[in-house]
């Protein structure tokens, strides 16, 4: 420690007094931090502005106009005077926040010094500054605005903010509480209390450190009582140091809890059934000259000095009081040594008229003129309720001018209530016998409104929930007490003291017209600073009024808005979740360097380093690439054709078992939306690809139109998308390749033609699904291979194929491919705009068809032979190769297209595009005009047709035999959740074998067997299933039904309406679906069964701790009411779809969690991060699965 | 947020569901003129009063349900099931 260090030190503590009943400090202990570079101590408890009062520091900050000293005002978390910078953390509450050792603490925005602040001298240019001072000074000329910004920038009133500031870690977590209370005051603690009694979940939120509001100062004893009480009721969730941010719909409430070691901040996102504000009251600041001058506190601020703190707010004392607080305060400051030298009692007249002093009160002037010696005036003139949250759910306060203040207006509605100082006034037994009443009844709407709910959701057990009995208890009203109506004195001082903005302000805004409060505020920017109000909209209201000859009833209030205080960007952001998907060759592409193409959620390889040569390996050889992401929808029942012809333009009636058909999907206005094959693999049964983008939105267009058009037809549609590992074998050498591997399946040219669709086991893997269609130009097969089995084939592909000189591709060189051949890529080539006759799509559409989806529209564009054209594009220089986007336009400048795709064609060695044009311009041979982003016009061709290469389709013809089976490696079955580094065998499946015994487990439960069933939610199946929608059940043994009748792990889970999944032991699915067909088969109905075992990934959670982990991720109800052993529910987890089943095991609690296959890493790897802070670990697979 | 009482799955938040607008009947293909269809594609009442209107429960049962809203105070007084 320097000498200047020690001085300083020892110097703390001069106005620290000895041991007060109510103080939070500990004295035994003493912590040092520097303040503005010299160190200060202080003991823990102590806020930073509490030790440097302690200290004998009075002025803490610079006003954000004139920069004048600013000290401590109401010694609360609303001090406008006490914001400092903490370390690299600015606009810390400093009369708020605890010391801790080593802090680093600066005053903000002061230069050269806090002491000296050169901007002081703002104070006396006080004229440019004025209400209004921007709209006035800054307006013109627009072209220095730039420039204003520079000087403005500098009269912004903030710490500064360390560009370097580490990634912290934020938290969010949803609650369910029946009450929350706002405000941790005796009436919000007896209100907690009363509905804890009565069966109510509580969460009372308290802002400041501690329960209690201003019994702490006021009455310790009767305090501690009370806090006894709250913690020994069962059912009360206390927070600390949080405050409730605001309050939306369907009492959707945000809560800041502040109180957590190692996270700055958590966001609480509660949805309470009822709301019970308990905020209190806030003490008004008095408006006359020098109100901000160091030395002026408010009547609470000295006694929270004294009694929290053991803190002498000063020396001398002058005392304004109009109320219980100003009396209080003076007992206070004596039994403190403070001398009181004057006591101006407002009830009987008495007034003050200024201070004077500058960097602290030297003297009060009072009414009389009389100048009184003192370094310290208290004012208690009044109170602030601050209604904000009553005002969030509809309320409009009403002025009350007998108490001087607003009172609630009773508009809030049934699920919002107040209590406490904002509802009236009273003695603490009255006030407390109100809350209690008021918390009993919150209790008894709480439990109505979770009667309702429980009575809607499906999850909750057998039994029908108890109906709460109880009579609606009429609300007593609290009286309002008389309190003088003071806010501005003889003089004119400061209104709002964050944005410096004083009652001379506000009259010069009325002069100037802004006569209401609502301009005036925004005119003066009087309560828009950090404050927001709390202090100062009643004076700033009723200097308005004064200055409007009305009163403060008529003149109203500014509305109060969220949030009630600030917060971190951080907090709001809170966890970050932003799922992706892989395919199961992700491992692989990643081992071989494939650079990632993030679309969408996915991510996939867009090349693996030269996609010229991928593209050249493909013409030539053999080339495959994971087209995973590829939609997926598995379509059965007699009434799929019905439905194809209804959402492709094109007809389907006729397509033959083993056939595959392109199609094209138009919106209800003809806009082309999605495209893809459909392939028939079985009288009923379709499989349907969408576009990889698509693939959600078509899911979605299906269902609807199923659903709300046409609910009489018999089709199941389910999502394969990730069930399978899609993976394209394209190039003159496909069939060779894919002829090594493949048995079941004759790839002769005659037997499985161009077009067609077969099943068959690829590399040892049964039920793989063929096409021959080919997006390259080239003879390819597509393969979907169970998905986890993807990897499996993949390698036996590239292993098989290396004389064949087999390359992997990726998107980019597909993009090449497809365009060398023509084929459009719908959103590339076509927009928002585009119908089918605009993008080549003619020969498709099937205007003889009765309906269709768009088919008006189209017939009507049809008719007019207008609008644009998608047209095969050569650049009559082949080395330039336009950019996307490039517009066509006409000698005169006018647009008229634009490129949709161009690339270099690496097989014919120049340039090609596909571009939209008028239908003026498609003729073949037109030349166009391209006019490039740097400027400069080409001239370009149209071509005959689409297809740059090959344009009459000889190659994907290409004759030939393929060799015949090799000899291949046994398929394993790998999970989309890494194993870890110590694996075992079950099944086929490579497993964790690594054990966990922690109190909480995630384990990867991936190789269940799954099969998914539809039927009629009501009918035979689901009482053959024994399972309704929103439970799970274990197939009851004996009844000769079951699918598997040797074991006992078979679990039925009603995930849907007319939906279910049935899970067994690993590797059991053919037979669990051959039971479950035949279960679906006796009861006649209209029913599917399908294998999701590679659809799916599979989490298990277990222990005691692990709802309060899925409260981090997930918006549901946890408790055992809502959802308790045996509850199914589909929700947001982490921002994914999942699926979440309570399964309890030998009373512990557990849950089974599965969500798309693609996306199981992700998932896991979320719910392992919301687990950490719970000691979470990873169990490996279990031996034998009891489910 | 609002709740949105999912006729199936109960009350969830509004998030977890689309919205798909007031309820619009498809006029008959065969004999709808060009107003009729337009009508039908972009005229919606838009009003501040009670709706009718559809949504999908896309993070939940899957299913699409009707609800009358009050596009002022977002109460909502029927949900039916589609099916």
């Amino acid at each position: 420690m320097s000498q200047q260090d020690t001085h300083a030190a020892r110097g703390t503590g001069r106005m620290r007094l000895g041991p007060q009943r109510g103080e939070v400090i500990d004295r035994t202990r003493t912590l040092s931090f520097a303040w503005n570079g010299r160190t200060f101590s202080a003991h823990p408890g102590d806020t930073i502005i509490s030790a440097l009062a302690a200290a004998g520091e009075s002025c803490f900050s610079r006003s954000f106009k004139y920069h004048r000293p600013r000290g401590l005002l109401t010694a609360s978390f609303h001090d406008p005077g006490c914001m400092v910078q903490v370390d690299d953390e600015p606009n810390v509450r400093g009369a708020h926040r605890l010391v801790e050792q080593g802090m680093r603490v600066s005053s903000q925005d002061t230069w050269p010094s806090l002491r000296f602040d050169v901007k002081a001298t703002n104070r006396y240019v006080g004229r440019f500054l004025s209400a209004g001072f921007y709209y006035k000074t800054f307006m013109k000329p627009e072209f220095l605005w730039p420039a204003y910004q520079k000087v403005l920038r500098r009269f912004v009133h903030a710490g500064a903010i360390s560009p370097n500031t580490p990634h912290e870690y934020y938290d969010k977590r949803y609650a369910h509480p029946d009450v929350l209370i706002a405000g941790g005051g005796p009436a919000g603690m007896a209100a907690a209390v009363a509905a804890a009694r009565a069966g109510a979940r509580v969460l009372l939120v308290e802002e400041e450190h501690q329960l209690g509001g201003h019994l702490r100062w006021a009455d310790p004893a009767a305090l501690v009582d009370l806090v006894a009480e709250v913690h020994a009721t069962e059912g009360i969730e206390v927070l600390t140091n949080s405050a409730v941010l605001g309050r939306y719909d369907d009492n959707w409430i945000a809560v800041v809890q502040r109180n957590l070691p190692g996270i700055p901040e958590r966001l609480i996102k509660a949805r309470a059934r009822t709301l019970i504000v308990a905020g209190g009251l806030i003490e008004r600041p008095y408006v006359f000259a020098g109100n901000d001058t160091p030395g002026v506190m408010l009547s609470t601020a000295a006694r929270r000095l004294i009694n929290l703190y053991a803190v002498k707010p000063g020396n001398r004392a002058v005392v304004l009081t109009a109320n219980d607080s100003g009396d209080a305060a003076v007992s206070d400051l004596q039994r403190a040594g403070v001398e009181v030298v004057h006591v101006a009692d407002a009830r009987a007249g008495g007034d003050i008229l200024r201070v004077h002093g500058r960097q602290r009160v030297t003297a009060v002037e009072l009414a009389d003129g009389r100048r009184i010696k003192a370094d310290l005036l208290v004012t208690a003139t009044g109170w602030t309720a601050p209604t904000s949250l009553l005002n969030m759910a509809g309320d409009v306060p009403v002025y009350n001018p007998r108490a001087a203040r607003f009172l609630p207006g009773g508009k809030a509605g049934g699920s919002v209530l107040a209590v406490g100082g904002i509802a009236g006034d009273g003695t603490l037994d009255q006030l407390c016998e109100h809350a209690a009443t008021v918390g009993a009844e919150a209790a008894r709407r709480a439990a109505t409104r979770r009667y309702i709910q429980l009575q809607a959701v499906p999850t909750r057990n057998g039994h029908a929930p108890a109906e709460p009995s109880g009579e609606e208890t009429t609300i007593p009203e609290l009286p309002v007490a008389e309190h003088p109506e003071l806010c501005r004195g003889k003089t004119h001082g400061i209104v709002d003291y964050s944005e410096d903005v004083s009652s001379k302000d506000l009259f010069m805004a009325v002069r100037e017209g802004y006569d209401s409060a609502e301009l005036a505020k925004r005119y003066t920017t009087a309560t828009m600073g950090p404050l927001q109000g709390k202090l100062e909209t009643i004076n700033a209201i009723a200097v308005i009024a004064e200055a409007t000859s009305r009163t403060i009833a008529e003149t109203g209030t500014t509305t109060w808005r969220p949030m009630y205080v600030p917060v971190t960007l951080g907090a709001l952001a809170g966890r970050i979740f932003e799922p992706v998907r892989h395919s199961p060759m992700q491992p692989w592409h990643v081992k071989n360097n494939a650079k990632p193409l993030i679309a969408g959620q996915w991510i996939r390889p867009d090349h693996y380093g030269d996609p010229a040569a991928e593209v050249r390996a493909v013409r030539n050889g053999v080339g495959i690439i994971d087209v995973t992401p590829i939609g997926k929808l598995d379509l059965r029942g007699p009434d799929v054709p019905k439905l194809l012809n209804l959402l492709y333009v094109n007809k389907w009636s006729n397509l033959g078992i083993g056939r595959v058909r392109y199609g094209v999907m138009c919106a209800e206005d003809g806009v082309v939306f999605d495209d893809g094959v459909t392939g028939r693999l079985g009288a009923d049964h379709y499989l349907m690809s969408t576009t990889s983008s698509g693939a959600a939105a078509v899911w979605e267009w299906v269902e609807n139109w199923l659903q709300t058009e046409h609910p009489e037809w018999q089709v199941h549609v389910t999502p394969m998308t990730t069930a399978y590992a899609s993976i394209n074998v394209a190039g003159p050498q496909s069939r060779e390749l894919v002829g090594r591997l493949t048995e079941g399946v004759d790839l002769s040219p005659e037997s499985f033609g161009y077009m067609n669709v077969r099943t068959g086991r690829v590399a040892g893997v049964d039920d793989c699904v063929l096409w021959r269609i080919g997006f390259t130009g080239e003879l390819s097969y597509e393969l979907h291979v169970p998905a986890s089995y993807g990897l499996h084939v993949w390698e036996a592909l590239l292993e098989h194929g290396k004389d064949l000189g087999v390359q992997p591709f990726g998107m980019e060189a597909q993009r090449i491919l497809r365009l060398e051949k023509g084929h459009l890529i719908v959103g590339q080539d076509t927009d928002g705009l585009t119908k089918a006759y605009s993008a080549g799509l003619d020969w498709a559409v099937k205007l003889d068809k009765d309906d269709f989806v768009g088919k008006p529209e189209l017939a009507w564009q049809k008719e007019r032979g207008d609008g644009i054209r998608l047209v095969g594009v050569q650049p009559v220089d082949g080395r330039i190769v336009p950019p996307e986007a490039s517009q066509i336009i006409t000698s005169r400048g006018k647009i008229v297209g634009r490129i949709t795709s161009s690339r270099m064609s690496p097989t014919l060695n120049r340039s090609i595009c596909l571009a939209q044009v008028d239908a003026a311009l498609a003729a073949p041979g037109t030349d166009v005009t391209v006019r490039l982003p740097d400027g400069r016009d080409i001239t370009a061709r149209v071509m005959p047709q689409l297809a740059h290469v090959d344009p009459e389709g000889k190659r994907q013809e290409i004759d030939g035999r393929a060799s015949g089976l090799r000899p291949h490696a046994a398929p394993v079955a790998r999970s989309p959740i890494s194993p870890g580094d110590a694996v075992t065998r079950i099944a086929d499946w490579t497993v964790n074998a690594r054990p966990s015994h922690a109190a909480l487990t995630i384990a990867d439960y991936t190789p269940l067997a799954k099969i998914g069933v539809r039927g009629r939610h009501d009918g035979a199946l689901a009482g053959a299933l024994g399972t309704r929608f929103g439970r799970a059940q274990r197939l009851a043994s004996g009844n000769g039904r079951r699918g598997d009748s040797d074991s006992d792990s078979n679990l039925v889970i009603g995930s849907g309406p007319g939906e279910w999944l049935v899970l067994g032991d690993p590797g059991s699915q053919d037979k669990l679906l051959t039971g479950v067909r035949s279960v679906a088969e006796e009861t006649g109905e209209f029913a599917s069964a399908i294998d999701l075992t590679h659809g799916r990934a599979m989490i298990r959670l277990a222990g005691e701790r692990c709802a309060d982990l899925l409260a981090k991720v997930c918006g549901i109800d946890l408790s055992d009411e809502f959802t308790p052993d045996g509850a199914a529910f589909r929700t947001s987890v982490a921002k994914l779809v999942t699926d979440v089943v309570r399964i309890d095991q030998d009373g512990v609690r557990g849950y089974i969690l599965h969500c798309e296959r693609s996306s199981g890493q992700y998932l896991f790897d979320s719910l392992l991060d919301a687990g950490a802070g719970f000691g979470i670990e990873i169990d490996g697979f279990p031996t034998s699965v009891a489910l | 947020m609002i709740q949105l009482p999912c006729p199936w799955c109960g009350p969830r938040n509004a998030t977890e569901f689309h919205h798909r607008g007031e309820v619009t009947p498809r006029p008959e293909v065969a004999s709808v003129t060009p107003e009729e269809w337009r009508r039908y594609l972009y005229f919606r009442r838009n009003a501040c009063d009670w709706v009718e209107e559809s949504w999908y429960h896309a993070a939940g049962c899957r299913r699409f349900f009707k609800v009358r809203r009050h596009t002022s105070t977002n109460e909502i007084v029927q949900a039916g099931r589609v099916q």
